[in-house]
């Protein structure tokens, strides 16, 4: 199957006054079958949001290649990128300023039919109550202002917003990290069924694991620009082979374990600059593992079973530093 | 052993000008030298309310009217705004969510925590310079010595939580109050911060008030917990009880609510687990039910829930909850 987004070796650098740059995004290529979802988990400053705004061409690459369907994304500019927008949407991760206090909920979610002249301007109202109702809300609160509306509500308007051109593709920032959890759980269970009945593609971006593990079919881990662990989840989540996968793992806390974890696997420190990163494996100065070719050479990616690739030089001769990774992979 | 802090009954009211909107009604909490009491909840259910109550520092229009605040002994809601100044900060210290505001933009780190030791220890110059590199080094920043000259806006997310915590601890306080101190890092960030305040309490005897609406924080810190839902505490006992046998529809709401981390062997059955929902949301201030706040919401809810405030039950060893189905918790989720 010809995958829906294919991204070959995207940069995305941003000039500083001084001649030198950020380097955000540093050479990330994946693939997206259509009807999956693929997560791309990360600390702030990882790159993860960079990635998914150049997806929407937000910001302009400054290498690589975004290619949606048969559309080259990446070279497309003007009307022409114009008229492809109904294809890809984006979910925001503050639903508080993602949408404008002046339009009405109704307005805001069929703005983009009026914009980009889909469907008869007479159908298009009919469409926003479809929408209203698809995520939850009664077509009634199409009057409301945002700021009418809880949290909640508003990243269900946002998602309506995003679905009413019927895109091929949704990329989600951190859709849920502004959210309580019990809110969060529902904007999780409502993309779900959401992506089940109209069949949608997503790249997610979050900073939590185990709302990845929950959401994602394949998950990308980014670190300083660059992915250092992909996998199919399931392959990810029980066998992940970097070690800053393991990191993050070990640092997820569970309402199920109620021992203190300190004897559980910890790096110190935080990730360095993206203006000068490390020559070598950019998690090198963090890792417990780092070895002097860590610190001297950037690690080979490595491919293991079910297209799960690390970009370690160690990668499957490490023992998980997790016991429930160490008894698996025994 | 004796509660250090103790409050009792509390009722917070805010006056929006026609009328008095409940905020927080009749929440009781302790906290042990050396523990750590979790306070959990959805935001607009109390959380910080009851922090700023306790530390003097409720908004305009926000008001106690009702119950006791006591710290050692001493009545809170009876001291003198001086003696509040006295107390704050010394005593009794808070860690807020977010460092970048918290702390003040035009001053350096060095003036921040000494400025705390200065007021309260009398001491200077030299002697607070040293208090404050002591603190930089007990919150474990790298090359403290270079980082007292810094500004806030010099600093990592981590690292200015960090000096936020240096701040808190300079006068070796019996109570800290942190609310939500990590929801602004990243995981590994806040596995280091939860492990550095650990450290720092097992040294100190410091009893910490941490406010989350994460359960795995809670699981991971606390030793004791209450859950607040719409200003009433709803359940309150050890952290392994209120985890391991959740006795309100809420908290088990709110666990059903947290996807879990599957590693291994267990990843394999991941996909198929789904993610349990609490319909709704906390009621704005004003529109609390007045019988059960949590019934609109509540798979168990039935005409008496609706109708009559529910009781507080006991449902194990220093464990409650305030609801008429404690019997029929197995039903929920």
């Amino acid at each position: 199957m010809k995958p829906l987004l294919d991204v070959k070796d995207l940069k995305v650098h941003f000039p500083l006054a001084n001649g030198s740059s950020v380097h955000a995004v540093d050479g990330v290529s994946f693939q997206v079958n259509e009807g999956d979802s693929f997560g791309i988990v990360g600390e702030s400053g990882s790159g993860k949001s960079t990635t998914a705004q150049a997806l929407m061409r937000l910001v302009d690459p400054v290498a690589g290649s975004i290619k949606l369907d048969k559309h080259d994304l990446g070279a497309l500019e003007g009307e022409a990128l114009r008229t492809l927008r109904h294809m890809l949407q984006m979910v925001f991760q503050d639903p508080y300023s993602s949408l404008n206090p002046r339009l009405r909920a109704g307005q805001a979610v069929r703005e983009p039919l009026d914009l980009m002249g889909l469907g008869p301007a007479r159908g298009r109202d009919k469409r926003v109550d479809e929408m209203f109702r698809a995520v939850g809300l009664h077509p009634d609160a199409k009057r409301l202002f945002p700021h009418q509306f809880s949290g909640g509500q508003r990243q269900r308007l946002c998602i309506a917003r995003a679905m009413v051109t019927e895109p091929r593709l949704i990329v989600c920032d951190e859709p849920v990290s502004a959210l309580d959890v019990a809110i969060q759980a529902q904007i999780l269970n409502l993309l779900k069924k959401l992506q089940i009945e109209k069949h949608l593609t997503y790249v997610f971006i979050s900073h939590d694991l185990a709302v990845v593990q929950h959401l994602c079919t394949h998950v990308a881990v980014m670190y300083l620009g660059e992915f250092v662990e992909t996998a199919p989840t399931q392959e990810l989540f029980a066998s992940a082979k970097h070690p800053y996968t393991w990191s993050l793992m070990a640092a997820a806390l569970s309402p199920d374990d109620t021992t203190p974890s300190t004897d559980r696997f910890t790096v110190t420190g935080e990730p360095p600059s993206p203006i000068n990163p490390p020559k070598g494996c950019r998690f090198a100065g963090r890792c417990p593992f780092a070895t002097d070719t860590c610190r001297a050479e950037k690690p080979p990616v490595k491919t293991f079973a079910e297209g799960h690739k690390v970009a370690c030089h160690y990668a499957g001769e490490l023992t998980p530093p997790l016991p429930e990774l160490a008894a698996h992979a025994a | 052993m004796d509660p250090v802090l103790e409050i009792t009954d509390l009722k917070v009211g805010v006056d929006t000008g026609r009328q008095v909107h409940s905020v927080l009604d009749g929440v009781s909490l302790k906290l042990t030298p050396g523990k750590t009491l979790g306070v959990v909840g959805e935001s607009g259910c109390g959380k910080s309310m009851t922090a700023l109550s306790t530390m003097g520092l409720l908004p305009d229009r926000f008001a106690v009217s009702g119950g006791s605040i006591k710290l050692m002994g001493e009545d809170l809601l009876a001291a003198k705004p001086a003696r509040m100044r006295e107390l704050r900060g010394n005593a009794i210290s808070m860690i807020f969510q977010e460092p970048m505001t918290a702390l003040n933009p035009v001053l350096t780190v060095e003036r921040q925590i000494a400025e705390v030791v200065e007021l309260h220890q009398g001491k200077t110059g030299a002697e607070a310079r040293e208090i404050a590199l002591e603190m930089l080094r007990a919150v474990q920043i790298p090359s403290p010595e270079d980082r007292l000259a810094a500004y806030p806006h010099e600093l990592s997310g981590g690292m200015r939580q960090r000096v936020m915590i240096a701040i808190a601890l300079a006068c070796r306080p019996k109570v800290i109050i942190a609310d939500e101190p990590t929801t602004a890092l990243d995981v590994t960030v806040q596995a280091q911060i939860f492990r550095l305040l650990r450290e720092l309490q097992d040294q100190t005897e410091t009893a910490i008030m941490l406010i989350t609406h994460d359960l795995g924080a809670v699981a991971e810190m606390a030793d004791e917990v209450a859950v607040l839902y719409a200003g009433k505490c709803v359940e309150s006992g050890p952290v392994r009880e209120i985890l391991s046998n959740p006795s309100h529809p809420y908290t088990r709401g709110l666990m059903a609510c947290t996807p879990r981390l599957r590693l291994g062997a267990a990843a394999a059955s991941a996909a198929e687990e789904g993610l349990g929902e609490i319909p709704g949301m906390v009621p704005p201030l004003g529109r609390f039910p007045k019988a059960c706040r949590f019934a609109p919401r509540c798979a168990l809810a039935d005409a008496r829930c609706h109708a009559e405030a529910p009781p507080v039950v006991p449902t194990g060893p220093d464990h409650s909850a305030l609801c008429w189905h404690t019997n029929k918790m197995e039903q929920v989720a």
